[in-house]
């Protein structure tokens, strides 16, 4: 079999020390992105479960999957949900979704949520879009900018240049980080021309990691572009699977001169813990 | 202090939404200050691309946005308000009563 190189860690996570039976409120809420999908399950406003994984090709599916990952072995049922929240490039299309909200208010709500609130500037990187999101200590949403233009400078940017480098996708940042001087960055606006450049660089005798840590300072730098264009508020943090990536976080981080707050438990899920939140609040009006 | 209270708890701010892209030859955004945008309609009515669309956003305000199917390619559907010759009145800033649309080129 060969090696996928773009593969990346999916996991499960479920609080072992907490009884859903016990919450007065169990809710749900789904993030179908692009390039992963996560389920994240709360239990009277903590978080009880969540699931992190690979998008299918077909977005209901996608979202079951998710959703049935995130309650394997807590014998949480479907029906036992109170409320159920979709975000995503896919959130139109969950069935089990009472609600559909934008990824940006969710992702605003998870970083909040998790990072506290201090955290005013967020950065979503995504399968396929950036945003750029501004919050108040609430985790409203105050500025947003998004890109989705191409997914240069995204997950699935990475993934490509993974996979021709041949390097697995989770020591990407790591290798990045590991040359005697930076190499200037490669084409920032399209992954084609940049998957162009680096094979040309490869030929040019440049090492690995010289063409990995030359095409995370170009996604930094494109990064950096959009920050400025809304403008940087401290606290800082990162979602989104790219959060992962410290070759990108670090030249993300110094050509800013911020620090980030670290996202506990996984960065990845904001988007759809604030789905969750959302549903909870949702579930807590509908009651009353 | 007052206007920090009204803010925080009379008036519920809105949010300041970022339409578009950048690529290789600079920036292209639409910008609603959803603060001062009402949901009206009028710009909806007077653009002749009909980039805009009314939504109700994530807060349930009545709020206008660029039809996702146009926020990819801004530079190109609002190319006809934007001559070359010169620069020309746009329909949807004038059209707009409080003044809730800005272009970032």
């Amino acid at each position: 079999m060969t090696t996928e190189f773009f593969r990346w860690t999916e996991n499960t996570w479920k609080d072992p020390d907490k009884d859903w039976r016990k919450a007065d409120t169990l809710v749900a809420g789904i993030d179908v992105g692009s390039v992963s999908s996560q389920a994240v399950v709360l239990a009277d406003g903590e978080i009880y479960s969540y699931c992190n994984t690979r998008t299918g090709s077909n977005s209901p599916a996608s979202a079951e999957n998710a959703l049935r990952l995130a309650l394997e072995g807590t014998d949480i049922k479907q029906d036992d949900l109170q409320f159920i929240v979709g975000t995503g490039y896919g959130r139109v299309n969950i069935p089990m979704a009472k609600k559909a909200i934008t990824e940006i208010a969710c992702h605003s709500r998870g970083a909040n949520f998790m990072g506290g609130p201090s955290v005013k500037t967020i950065l979503d990187m995504g399968g396929q879009d950036l945003k750029g999101i501004h919050c108040d200590e609430r985790g409203k949403v105050t500025q947003f900018l998004m890109n989705d233009k191409c997914a240069a400078g995204t997950g699935r940017g990475m993934e490509v240049m993974a996979e021709l480098l041949q390097v697995p996708i989770t020591e990407v940042g790591a290798l990045s980080l590991d040359v005697a001087e930076e190499p200037p960055p490669v084409s920032s606006t399209c992954v084609i021309f940049a998957k162009s450049e680096a094979i040309g660089l490869l030929r040019g005798g440049w090492t690995k990691n010289m063409v990995l840590a030359a095409y995370c300072s170009a996604m930094a730098h494109r990064v950096v572009g959009l920050l400025e264009r809304i403008g940087m508020e401290k606290d800082f943090t990162i979602t989104g699977g790219i959060s992962k990536n410290v070759g990108i976080t670090t030249r993300i981080l110094k050509e800013l001169g911020v620090e980030s707050i670290p996202l506990k438990p996984d960065a990845q899920i904001a988007g759809g813990l604030g789905a969750a939140l959302f549903a909870r609040d949702l579930f807590l009006k509908s009651r009353k | 202090m007052l206007g920090w209270l009204l803010k925080r708890f009379v008036v519920m701010p809105g949010y300041i939404a970022n339409y578009g892209y950048t690529d290789g030859s600079g920036d292209y955004y639409i910008v609603v200050d959803t603060d001062k945008c009402d949901g009206c309609g009028k710009c909806v009515e007077s653009c002749p691309q009909s980039v805009l669309e009314v939504i109700t956003d994530d807060y349930d305000d009545l709020v206008i946005r660029v039809a996702e199917e146009h926020s990819k390619n801004l530079k190109y559907v609002c190319a006809p308000c934007k001559p070359v010759s010169g620069a020309q009145e746009l329909k949807c800033q004038t059209s707009c009563p409080s003044g809730a649309i800005t272009h970032s080129w």
